[in-house]
């Protein structure tokens, strides 16, 4: 069910691990089913130099992680923060349709790993970020019922093909 | 290289002898059962062979209250909604429990939209529904209780007699999903005393696409196929011929063996169980050891996901099963996991391992390694594991 890259990521996944002292960590999680994805960043002359990932999540989930950190490593933070989670996807030759807004968090990571970089650079203190959503997708993009794979709408909470509440679990 | 399938409870290799009456068939050329020339006959006495041993696998007082279907999923569907249908006119609540199977769930979920109601009863820490609890829900609408009789997903077994006596003495209709169960562990319908039971022929080695619906003569019950005469009215449909030829032999295969697979699996099992804390730590068994299948165990292992757990052991060459949300499709934690009290991220990784009788202990003592192995490797990607283990030693 998974692409050939995806399963490469998560067979040898890259930049594993904690950068202690980082100057900047972003983390995104989904309370529904758990799943944690930390970003640690290592910046220097406002470039990436060095960057690591821990993930609590699924085969899909770790791969993205993987992904994104070999994306955004080298790069200036002005070029990582376009970097999008449909670029992670596309990169790892797609994602199953069900999974692609639950497991797919490698930007939304990344992006809050950098803004915790400037915060801090601009003085601002906060509590480390962190962000829990469960239902992460931009206006405009198709959903799938999880249960059922068939389209439904980005707003909807039942399926009506399968009878399943969906809340907020597409 | 072997594939070692720890994954029982999802599928079951077919039996040689199985395998050999379904080849049998395959080269017979039997007519329609439902035809009278003699090719229509023969096949009719294959199916009629084929009922009397499943009959007996299940100890049915009648050959023909077992109806054949295609499988555990139409045996449910056919026996809530039929009963539903056919006894609207008595009342309209059902009652069941929160860990049934989604064939169960759905059924109930279709039929509410059709102004039936049900009532869900909670099942304890330990995995059990409270046959009191039962009886409590019981309303003068009530027309149907529908309990399992094993969970597919922790292979806890549920006090069905008591609840069917339960029903038997408030005059409603109980039926009883042992998809799991028949032919794995002894099932009963007349001691059980149910009036309807679910099964399937794969959980004892018979072919998939099978299955059977116990129907205690004298219950009302709609056909859920529209159609032909077959299955003495109840199942429309030219019948599985080669399954059901296939399901007979596994019946009476199970029926002969049943003592020795489930030594055999228990064994299995229990060793499994007493060798895991050698080569995993912090894991939660959510299955009640006192009321269980013999052969499969649910556990689930902390600061880990169970879909990433079974990916790499499909790279060693072992077969299981997870019940993580990310591997069922939903982004939800299994409702089964939920309802014993588990949290949502140690729900995430948990597996079902349930052995066979194609299976030996030193596949067991291979597959610990390789969990061992697995376990470790995810641990070290994953950000829980380190903070509470930093909690822990603080």
């Amino acid at each position: 069910m998974y692409s050939k890259t995806v399963m490469e990521h998560f067979r040898n996944p890259r930049n594993v691990g904690v950068i202690e002292d980082a100057d900047g960590v972003g983390e995104v999680g989904n309370p529904l089913c758990g799943d944690i994805m930390t970003i640690y960043l290592d910046i220097e002359d406002d470039i990436i130099r060095d960057i690591k990932f821990q993930t609590f999540g699924c085969g899909s989930a770790i791969a993205v992680s993987s992904m994104i950190t070999e994306m955004a490593k080298g790069k200036r933070i002005e070029e990582a923060k376009k970097i999008s989670n449909k670029d992670v996807a596309e990169a790892l030759e797609g994602l199953p349709k069900n999974k692609l807004h639950c497991s797919n968090l490698g930007a939304d990571a990344l992006h809050m790993a950098i803004k915790n970089y400037e915060d801090r650079k601009a003085g601002i203190t906060r509590p480390q970020p962190v962000r829990r959503e469960t239902h992460l997708h931009k206006e405009g993009d198709t959903c799938y019922c999880p249960y059922c794979d068939v389209e439904i709408r980005a707003d909807a909470t039942f399926c009506e093909a399968c009878q399943s509440n969906l809340e907020d679990e597409h | 290289m072997k594939i070692i399938n720890l994954d029982h409870i999802s599928a079951n290799p077919l039996l040689p002898e199985v395998r050999q009456a379904m080849i049998e068939a395959i080269n017979t050329d039997f007519g329609n059962p439902s035809s009278q020339h003699r090719l229509g006959e023969l096949a009719a006495e294959a199916i009629e062979n084929a009922r009397r041993s499943v009959a007996r696998l299940v100890n049915a007082k009648a050959e023909r209250e077992i109806v054949f279907t295609s499988g555990g999923t139409e045996s449910v569907n056919h026996a809530i909604k039929g009963v539903a249908w056919a006894n609207g006119d008595k009342g309209n609540h059902i009652i069941t429990s929160n860990i049934e199977h989604n064939a169960v769930i759905r059924s109930l979920k279709r039929l509410a939209g059709q102004n039936y109601r049900m009532t869900s009863v909670s099942v304890d820490r330990n995995g059990r529904v409270d046959p009191a609890e039962v009886e409590k829900a019981i309303t003068d609408q009530t027309i149907l209780i529908s309990i399992m009789h094993s969970n597919n997903e922790t292979g806890t077994i549920q006090p069905v007699e008591e609840i069917a006596a339960i029903a038997r003495r408030h005059r409603i209709l109980f039926h009883c999903d042992a998809v799991d169960s028949v032919g794995v562990v002894p099932v009963d319908v007349q001691s059980l005393g149910v009036d309807l039971l679910s099964f399937a022929s794969n959980p004892f080695y018979g072919p998939t696409g099978v299955g059977g619906l116990y129907i205690r003569r004298g219950v009302r019950i709609w056909p859920l196929l529209d159609g032909g005469i077959q299955e003495h009215n109840k199942r429309a449909g030219t019948e599985n011929l080669i399954g059901i030829i296939g399901m007979g032999t596994a019946a009476q295969l199970a029926r002969k063996d049943l003592e020795r697979r489930m030594a055999h699996t228990r064994r299995l099992r229990d060793l499994f169980l007493a060798e895991l804390p050698k080569y995993v730590d912090e894991y939660i068994i959510n299955t009640n050891l006192h009321h269980c299948l013999p052969h499969m165990v649910s556990v689930s292992i902390k600061y880990i996901e169970g879909e990433s757990v079974v990916l790499m052991l499909d790279d060693e060459n072992f077969a299981v099963s997870t019940r993580s949300a990310c591997a069922t499709g939903s982004l939800r934690a299994s409702h089964v996991l939920l309802s014993l009290g588990l949290e949502h991220a140690d729900a995430q990784g948990t597996l079902v391992i349930a052995f066979g009788v194609d299976n030996a202990e030193e596949e067991v003592t291979a597959f610990l390694k390789a969990l061992g192995k697995v376990v470790s490797t995810l641990r070290d990607i994953s950000p829980l594991y380190k903070k509470m283990a930093g909690r822990n030693s603080a």
